[in-house]
């Protein structure tokens, strides 16, 4: 089935890195792109006007995830654009290191909170509308870190084993409705989460370097698409070879 | 929109909005059971936002649970208007 002519996405945590890659990535792809931030207003707002420079349809919208009601999002998104929101890309993550011998609850809680919880629950939202339009796209954004040990990163890595877990069983409970669902995993990314990075773990890297967001957000774009109607369920890695 | 919610306008909305998961028309009694409709339990969670849509009823995951005919549905409905 191919897209409506009216469909909008909600890409979560976009006003910067791999969030504003596949916000744009998909405005080009002809998604009017709904491009929520939780504090960085003008990051968003750059989003946004990168967007619509390359005669694309956007808006910034405000919210933070892992403590708001999802509907409103949707809403919101819906009545901004003039579309209901047909794909929706759970991108918004915290870290918060430490060895598990040392992590508090709160450092445990939060990322949980951000990373699967709110992914769980804006997905939830995005049921309605896309089980009714007979089509859906969601993508949730994982990481190679979850099927992979990160020392450091035992919440993140429960987060993301926990995210690709949940695409799988939802994708089977939406799939007959022409609701896909499906995850990327990004290795190392040069963004602002990965700065502090070591050059060694990128030198370990199969392919000799840290990923570009750009590059991620190609992957988002093809999961989005009409060609990968077919396409649920599965985890698509963007790692330089690092898990295989 | 709201519609005034009796038997009689539950039982239209829940008729009217079972062929969209492939029921025969024909077929749908307030008798029939979900599962002899082969209306599983992804069509149910759509009705209820069918019926939450045309009648502000909200139906949860527990009450889909122990429906088991059309006309439990029903009247479940109009017992929560």
């Amino acid at each position: 089935m191919s897209r409506p002519d009216t469909a909008a996405a909600l890409v979560t945590g976009a006003s910067k890195g791999i969030g504003a890659a596949i916000a744009q990535a998909l405005a080009a792809d002809g998604w009017a792109v709904a491009v929520n931030y939780r504090s960085d207003k003008d990051g968003a707002e750059r989003t946004v006007e990168a967007i619509t420079e390359a005669g694309g349809k956007a808006v910034a919208l405000h919210g933070d995830v892992a403590n708001g009601a999802p509907q409103e999002l949707f809403a919101k998104a819906e009545e901004e654009l003039g579309a209901p929101v047909l794909a929706l890309v759970n991108n918004a993550g915290v870290t918060a290191d430490g060895l598990a011998i040392q992590m508090d609850d709160e450092a445990w809680d939060t990322v949980l909170q951000t990373n699967l919880t709110a992914a769980f629950r804006m997905t939830r939202s995005a049921m309605r509308p896309m089980i009714k339009a007979r089509y859906g796209r969601v993508i949730n954004v994982a990481s190679v870190v979850g099927p992979r040990a990160n020392p450091g990163q035992a919440n993140y890595a429960a987060a993301k084993a926990g995210l690709i877990g949940m695409t799988k069983t939802i994708a089977h409970e939406v799939a007959k409705r022409g609701v896909t669902v499906n995850a990327v995993a990004p290795g190392f990314i040069e963004t602002d989460m990965t700065k502090d990075v070591p050059e060694a773990v990128k030198e370990a890297v199969p392919a000799r370097r840290a990923g570009t967001p750009e590059e991620v957000a190609a992957a988002v774009r093809f999961l989005a698409s009409d060609d990968a109607g077919y396409v649920t369920g599965t985890t698509l890695f963007v790692d330089g070879g690092m898990s295989a | 929109m709201a519609t005034a919610t009796t038997p009689e306008t539950v039982e239209k909305t829940i008729f009217e909005a079972l062929p969209q998961f492939g029921v025969e028309e024909s077929e749908i009694t307030r008798e029939s059971t979900f599962e002899e409709l082969d209306v599983d339990s992804l069509d149910l969670a759509e009705l209820s936002q069918i019926i939450e849509d045309e009648h502000g009823v909200q139906l949860k995951g527990d009450d889909v649970a122990k429906i088991k005919t059309v006309g439990d549905a029903i009247d479940l409905v109009v017992s929560r208007a």
